[in-house]
């Protein structure tokens, strides 16, 4: 799960780690309270809070110097679209006095299996740029998971990326802290872009980016709230209740199978298929996981069947643990429990454990909307075929 | 021969005495896998009587700590069962009890948590298969871990695979030739064993012919497994890439699988693995059949 900018901010403020004072505002009023707040009549930041990049270009961020102007940049900001994110928030920040810009970051190493943390004292510009222009500006160290950045490592990064020596000590320290986000939160990526270096001596955070592990969530109950519930696709949402896993595509071919694996493979046949029909392609990546029982099973027929794009479904059913007779038997009772909201045509490809047991009792239900296929690529076929009719 | 695991391995399950270590002993078992012990502090000294591959009963004993059991029974394969927030402590005790090979089922296992074991085995020269993978079967000889067992029996093609589904799907594809292993590696950002470590092996044991890798969206394994097979793969390698059809910025799934800007996608993968030899399918079926042609 990705922060927004303010969320970071709380969080790098909840460690130690040196912010400058951020109210968020969802309303041009609120925008104009915080900058009196925090200003004191003096000038602030107004910052789209969007989970994209480029949002200054776009003309997101704007400088206030009243709280008047705070209050119509909020209003012209609010609303707007920068690559396909609305922007519902800002966040008032307090103006900052920049001397220089640095850049610092600590994320999972997925090649070597590690941490790995990045800094240069040139920040400011698109790290991702900076890595391929000036490859030797980045430093890159990597971090032991056992041992993370303690002082020694801080020291070692400050060294490698070349900061000045009166301000190494202050680094350091903004980098031991910044560990300390990573590891307490459970974070996959903390970012400072960019870290700077205020005219007074004085280090600061600017802007974070903080992406936090949803498989450690069990371990930080506090972190649910910290979900842009705005965000979540409705059904998607309704997926989400009943433990499915769901993404919501733009074709018109639903899909339901077990597997992460087999459901990207099934998608990728369907829109193979459906080249030859139409251009049809899937209409949704949907993974009912290992025990399909019949509720699993109605429960992501029904999540389906609420897409109002879908023409048909194929169910994509490989029996490795789960017994394809138990999957047939979830398919008939989905389509009791669903009666008449089941109003779309159904393939259902099985194989595997207990298969023909399966098939027989699809075949002995014959339900008018329910098509056997023998394979998987007969099946997409089928359904893809069905979505052009 | 196999690799990683064969006739001889001695295997514990951590976590046997909860339901899914019950359901998959019980599979394990029934498949010719030689289960030597559990592991459960709270239930030492007990055991658990399962019914066996040749219809006679299998009392397995369980120990308090994997020390125990690996003392008692010299088991040389432990797998895991056990809960994500427990995860790492059976990881830790397997490693620190000195077992050589480590297989994690569990899904959902934090990465930070994952990072740390697989820095511990590293140094202690321990080999860990997953978190969140099928496990691994070299079929007739020993199955460690969830994948079924009666898809296909032993024969001469090499698989690995992120994904479990996909892999049983692929197995069934190509039954009529069987495998000498087949491995789920798992689809989290960080795996104890990948595909470049199932490439070499394969690569090396004589019952191999002919390999076939299974990729997905997301990372760069799959690139620089290409990189590997071009610099050391003699063997015929087959590859699949699931994920052509996949939105940037969507997880599909497996928290690894997401594809991020222009990183990640099936395309770029499957370029990557052609460059280097490696006939590529776009579908299982038509994946199948280019083994098939290997094969004849």
């Amino acid at each position: 799960m990705d922060l927004f900018e303010y969320q970071a901010r709380d969080v790098f403020e909840k460690h130690g780690v040196p912010v400058l004072g951020g109210i968020v505002a969802t309303t041009p009023d609120e925008a104009r309270a915080a900058a009196e707040k925090l200003g004191g009549g003096g000038v602030v930041v107004v910052k789209a809070q969007v989970k994209t990049g480029g949002r200054g270009k776009a003309g997101g961020v704007k400088v206030a110097k009243t709280p008047q102007e705070a209050y119509d940049h909020a209003a012209a900001i609010l609303g707007m679209d920068i690559k396909g994110h609305t922007v519902h928030r800002v966040m008032i920040a307090e103006g900052a006095d920049i001397a220089e810009e640095f850049y610092f970051s600590v994320l999972l190493d997925r090649a070597n299996r590690s941490y790995l943390a990045m800094a240069s004292v040139e920040g400011g510009m698109e790290i991702e740029i900076l890595a391929v222009e000036r490859p030797e500006a980045l430093a890159r160290i990597e971090v032991d998971p056992t041992v993370g950045i303690d002082a020694a490592k801080a020291a070692e990064i400050v060294a490698a990326a070349g900061f000045d020596a009166d301000i190494a000590e202050d680094i350091a320290d903004v980098f031991t802290k910044l560990w300390t986000v990573y590891q307490a939160e459970d974070a996959t990526l903390v970012e400072v872009n960019p870290l700077v270096r205020t005219g007074a001596g004085k280090i600061v955070a600017l802007d974070g980016k903080v992406s936090l592990d949803e498989n450690a969530s069990f371990r930080h109950p506090d972190h649910a709230e910290l979900e842009d519930a705005s965000a979540v696709d409705p059904l998607e949402a309704k997926a989400a209740e009943n433990d499915l896993n769901y993404v919501k595509l733009d074709g018109s071919v639903g899909i339901i199978g077990n597997g992460a694996g087999l459901v990207m493979s099934t998608l990728d046949v369907v829109a193979l298929a459906g080249e030859k029909h139409g251009g049809v392609t899937p209409a949704n990546f949907l993974d009912i996981g290992g025990g399909a029982s019949a509720a699993v099973m109605a429960a992501g027929l029904d999540v389906i069947l609420g897409d109002a794009q879908v023409k048909s479904v194929f169910v994509n059913v490989f029996g490795g643990i789960t017994a394809c007779d138990e999957v047939a038997n979830g398919i008939v009772k989905a389509l009791e429990i669903l009666g008449d909201e089941a109003s779309k045509p159904l393939v259902v490809r099985l194989d595997g454990n207990n298969v023909e047991e399966g098939r027989r009792i699809l075949a002995e239900a014959a339900h008018p909307l329910v098509t056997l296929a023998e394979t998987m690529d007969g099946g997409a076929d089928k359904a893809a075929e069905l979505a052009n009719a | 021969m196999a690799i990683f695991i064969d006739a001889d391995s001695r295997v514990i399950v951590q976590g046997m005495t909860g339901s899914e270590g019950l359901k998959h002993t019980t599979r394990m078992l029934a498949s010719g896998t030689t289960i030597v012990g559990g592991v459960n502090p709270r239930k030492a000294g007990t055991s658990v009587t399962f019914p066996g591959a040749d219809g006679a009963d299998v009392d397995v004993p369980v120990f308090g700590s994997v020390a125990e059991a690996v003392e008692a029974t010299r088991a040389d394969v432990s797998v895991i069962f056990v809960p994500p927030a427990h995860t790492k402590g059976a990881v830790v005790e397997a490693i620190e009890a000195g077992v050589p090979l480590v297989v994690i089922i569990t899904e959902g296992v934090p990465v930070a948590d994952s990072a740390e074991f697989f820095t511990l085995a590293q140094a202690k020269g321990v080999r860990l298969i997953g978190p969140n993978c099928p496990g691994i079967i070299s079929p007739g000889k020993s199955n460690v871990g969830i994948i079924p067992a009666n898809i296909t029996g032993p024969g001469k093609v090499g698989l690995v695979s992120k994904s479990g589904t996909l892999t049983y799907q692929m197995m069934y594809e190509l039954s009529e030739y069987g495998f000498s292993t087949a491995i789920g590696i798992g689809g989290d950002p960080i795996i104890g064993t990948t595909h470049i470590d199932a490439l070499e092996a394969f690569e090396a044991d004589p019952d191999t012919e002919v390999i076939v890798m299974i990729g997905e969206i997301g990372g760069d394994a799959e690139e620089r497994a290409a990189e590997f097979i071009k610099a050391n793969v003699t063997k015929p390698v087959v590859g699949y890439v699931a994920g052509f059809t996949a939105p940037e910025g969507k997880t599909m799934g497996h928290a690894g699988a997401i594809v991020s800007g222009s990183a990640g996608t099936a395309q770029a993968k499957k370029e990557a693995l052609e460059a280097a030899g490696v006939k590529v399918g776009t579908t299982p079926s038509e994946t199948a059949q280019l083994v098939r042609d290997l094969l004849g």
